[in-house]
């Protein structure tokens, strides 16, 4: 049995632990905010939290997690609270086909955690997530949006 | 000469043809609809007004991205005057009432969905409207045409009396629907060019958007697909032993017709683990030891010798002109769709029917094809669309639901069918390769008198609509057949290769491949002719206002070149939308920097500004990995490319600043997904051009530059 705490909640899973952690949230857990887009770590449709770290769950063995502190995009933020990305992510109109947009938001949320105010080029170093809506752009400026109001409310 | 409207005529007629074949008897629709009870008022299949004052709206296109969720109810909500935040959205089912007046089946392609059902909605929308004044009208005793209605209400101005929508469903649903209602003039329209938002977006930031590959139905199973990897080949036999060895594993089933082999599991994971396991001995076809490089070679020799090859167009007289010449050949290779969801459906096939979960962009053909594997009436057939993940046209095809349906049928159970993304990059219905040679002649003026083209292309219809009348794909020569030049001498010819490859719509699908050519050449032109880039074009646009416009429109809004770097512009028409497109680009050694794009299109009549400049932006990033980086390679038959680590598209490191506008119009409102897809791609070789001399003639030009 492998223990693990995802969005809060904990669950005692017979799963083997080399299983990775997305098909374990996604087909055991059923929670489908992390979306497969390549299964080898390239695109990050699948990206979650471990902690405070932005990780692709396609490539983490879920054996490798067991314990530790899950966080789904489910859980980013609430539809009352969300998070200040996802409020970017709606005043900019960020989504068209919005199947990457979890991945992006839970691999940039996790940047932020490092880096509260990423330059362009930081963002462009740190976040390879694939969109081939091409919302590039709009990321861009949402995330400046993000993390300016952010720093005028601190 | 055949021309893109015969193309929707065309398909319109297969289309037709194939819902007929399936029988549209019986299929008494009602049932398979949006069925909705009597304290309800629903004038017609596109809408149902409640006592609560809220508006489904159903609509027969696929949210694939491109807005249509938004889009479409907006046009409804106007004319039927509610505010759009009452109004919610419902995928219809597959049915003959829901069928595109244009395609005439339910398809979601071409850029179509708002140009296509503008009036069909509006229509309804005004409908809805006139029958709600005609009940209040009654329950008053005054003449409908002294109401007013607003932000769903119908006002009577003469005694401030005013009754709600929602009030007036059962009194509404009792009249019979009037014909010829008027509609309003644009000047009057409070939602269209002005609402500003997604519908989806919500959904789409907090993971609750449900894709085809989120369906979960009770009972179902996990399951994923090998297919035969050379194009052509065919099972002879297969070892599942290990595969079944996998925990979780529960059946291996080769599929008919040469589908492939499925493996079905208790999780997604365990499929993927026991499809890798599988032990397979191929039959291969002919194409076994053909790849990219061969075609190239045997292209070069078609365009050369044209056997072969179908007079498409001729104006003039080409071969008579004389003047100097200027020649150029052009090469673009295999391209995958790659849609970040990566091909599944979901179905179930019972004893009552099919039930069909899918991110399919066709739900006719969808329907259709699944009463043939599971052999039932076609209205036993349901076909329920999720979320797109991404399509660009891959989703036009039933493939991928095929597949869930006759598994599901061999297991007698719920399956969910999930393609690992080696299969959806090797067995796509690729962008295909395609030579283009173009010879011109310009005058002494420096005008461009003379333009002979050959296109060396596979067929993009065939393998969704059948093969083309006369042997003449106008798909396969969009931008070509159809150009806005008003060039005196004119000659097309199409040479179809029939390599065996699968060929398919990609967005801008032709154009995305010639529109590379027509424009280098284009810039190729006016360099000999010694003129600027946008003059030279502009020469010969005269008779096409809009298309002089949005260039003229580009170049006003373009800044300097910054230091270092260069402009290349390009210029599309798709299929009645305009399009110009001005990159700048700089380069280290052999590559490619793109910093900044400028887009200007008119799309006639804009319906969500937001979404409109979402799609200009979003096409030409598809273009951008098109001309940077994205290529198939056919080796020995079989696809070389794997996954995202060689299979290469724009990330964010790579996508420049990017300014869009769309000019204002009350034109008809036409495509806007696709139009600034084909214009980047050559912008940017332009830019090459005009910072090395280097002319790219390969894309994507990380190749083409090595070759240059």
């Amino acid at each position: 049995m492998i223990s693990l705490t995802v969005n809060g909640a904990q669950h005692e899973l017979d799963v083997a632990p080399e299983m990775p952690l997305l098909w374990v949230l996604r087909d055991e857990l059923g929670l489908t905010g992390p979306k497969f887009g390549c299964g080898v770590a390239q695109c990050g449709c699948c990206t979650v939290h471990v902690g405070n770290q932005a990780v692709r769950s396609c490539s983490v063995p879920v054996g490798s997690v067991a314990g530790q502190r899950i966080t789904t995009i489910e859980a980013l933020g609430s539809p009352d609270a969300l998070h200040p990305l996802q409020q970017a992510w709606i005043d900019e109109q960020v989504p068209q086909c919005g199947y990457c947009q979890p991945g992006q938001l839970m691999a940039i949320s996790g940047l932020l955690h490092k880096n509260p105010h990423p330059t362009s080029d930081d963002l462009a170093a740190a976040i390879s997530n694939i969109c081939r809506c091409g919302t590039y752009d709009r990321i861009r400026t949402a995330v400046a949006r993000a993390t300016s109001s952010a720093a005028n409310q601190s | 000469m055949i021309s893109r409207s015969d193309f929707v005529r065309l398909s319109a007629a297969l289309a037709g043809g194939m819902v007929l074949e399936f029988g549209v008897n019986g299929c008494s629709n009602r049932s398979s609809a949006v069925s909705a009870p009597k304290t309800v008022f629903q004038p017609s299949q596109w809408l149902v007004v409640r006592p609560d004052e809220t508006v489904t709206i159903i609509i027969n296109k696929s949210e694939m991205g491109q807005g249509v969720a938004t889009g479409l109810p907006t046009i409804v909500a106007d004319e039927l005057d509610v505010p759009f935040e009452r109004t919610s959205v419902q995928f219809a089912p597959a049915a003959p009432e829901y069928v595109d007046p244009l395609f005439k089946a339910q398809l979601t392609a071409g850029s179509r969905a708002i140009h296509a059902m503008w009036m069909p909605l509006r229509i309804a929308g005004a409908t809805a409207r006139a029958m709600l004044v005609s009940a209040a009208a009654q329950k008053w005793s005054v003449a409908p045409s002294t109401l007013r209605t607003s932000a769903g209400y119908v006002i009577d101005p003469a005694s401030n009396r005013r009754a709600s929508y929602g009030s007036l469903v059962a009194d509404a649903a009792a009249l019979p629907a009037p014909k010829n209602v008027p509609l309003k003039h644009p000047s009057q329209f409070t939602l269209i060019g002005r609402h500003n938002k997604r519908s989806d977006t919500l959904a789409k930031v907090t993971g609750s958007a449900k894709f085809g590959i989120d369906q979960r139905v009770p009972g179902m199973k996990f399951a994923t697909v090998l297919h035969p990897p050379v194009f052509g080949s065919t099972i002879r036999s297969f070892d599942a032993s290990k595969a079944k060895q996998v925990k979780g594993v529960t059946e291996v089933v080769q599929l008919p017709d040469n589908m492939g082999i499925a493996v079905v599991a208790n999780n997604t994971w365990a499929a993927f683990q026991g499809r890798l396991a599988l032990t397979v001995a191929y039959d291969n076809g002919p194409l076994a030891h053909t790849s990219s490089d061969d075609l190239y070679a045997r292209f070069r020799r078609l365009a050369v010798s044209k056997a072969g090859a179908k007079v498409a167009l001729v104006r003039g007289n080409v071969d008579a002109t004389h003047g100097t010449v200027v020649t150029g050949t052009f090469e673009s290779p295999f391209v995958a769709h790659a849609a970040m969801e990566p091909m599944n459906a979901t179905a179930a096939v019972t004893a009552d029917g099919v039930e069909i979960w899918a991110p399919t962009q066709g739900q006719t053909l969808t329907q259709a094809s699944a009463a043939k594997i599971a052999g039932v009436p076609l209205e036993k057939v349901k076909v329920h669309t999720t979320y797109l993940g991404g399509a660009f046209g891959r989703r036009c095809y039933a493939d991928f639901t095929n597949e869930a349906v006759a598994l599901s049928k061999a297991i007698n159970a719920p399956v969910q069918v999930i393609w690992p993304r080696e299969e959806d990059l090797q067995h796509d219905y690729y962008k295909p390769l395609a030579l283009n040679q173009i010879r011109g002649v310009l005058d002494a003026n420096g005008d461009l008198v003379a333009v002979d083209h050959t296109v060396v292309m596979d067929s993009i219809m065939t393998d969704l609509l059948g093969p083309p009348p006369n042997g003449i794909d106008v798909i396969s020569l969009s931008a070509v057949l159809d150009t806005q030049y008003a060039v005196r001498n004119y000659r097309v010819r199409y040479i179809n290769p029939k390599t065996g490859v699968p060929a398919g719509f990609l967005r801008e699908p032709g154009a995305n491949a010639n529109v590379f050519a027509v424009e280098s050449f284009m810039d190729d032109a006016a360099h000999v002719a010694g003129k600027e880039p946008a003059a030279f074009r502009l020469r010969l646009l005269s008779g096409a206002p809009r298309a002089a416009n949005v260039i003229r429109t580009v170049v006003g809004r373009a800044d300097k070149a910054a230091a270092g770097t260069a402009h290349g512009l390009a210029y599309a028409n798709w299929d009645g939308t305009d399009c110009a497109t001005i990159a700048e680009v700089s380069m280290s050694g052999q590559t490619v920097r793109v910093h900044r794009v400028w887009v200007v299109a008119d799309c006639g009549t804009i319906v969500n500004p937001a979404i409109v400049e979402q799609q200009l932006a979003g096409a030409t990033n598809y273009g951008l990995s098109m001309a940077l980086m994205s290529k198939i390679t056919l080796k020995n038959g079989a696809v070389a490319e794997n996954n995202f680590y060689d299979f290469n598209v724009l990330r964010l490191k790579d996508a420049p600043r990017i300014d869009v506008h769309a000019v204002k119009s009350d034109a008809p409102p036409n495509g806007i997904g696709e139009a600034a897809t084909a214009p980047v791609i050559a912008a940017v070789g332009n830019a090459i051009f005009a910072l090395t001399g280097k002319r790219v003639r390969r894309l994507p030009f990380s190749d083409g530059l090595a070759l240059a």
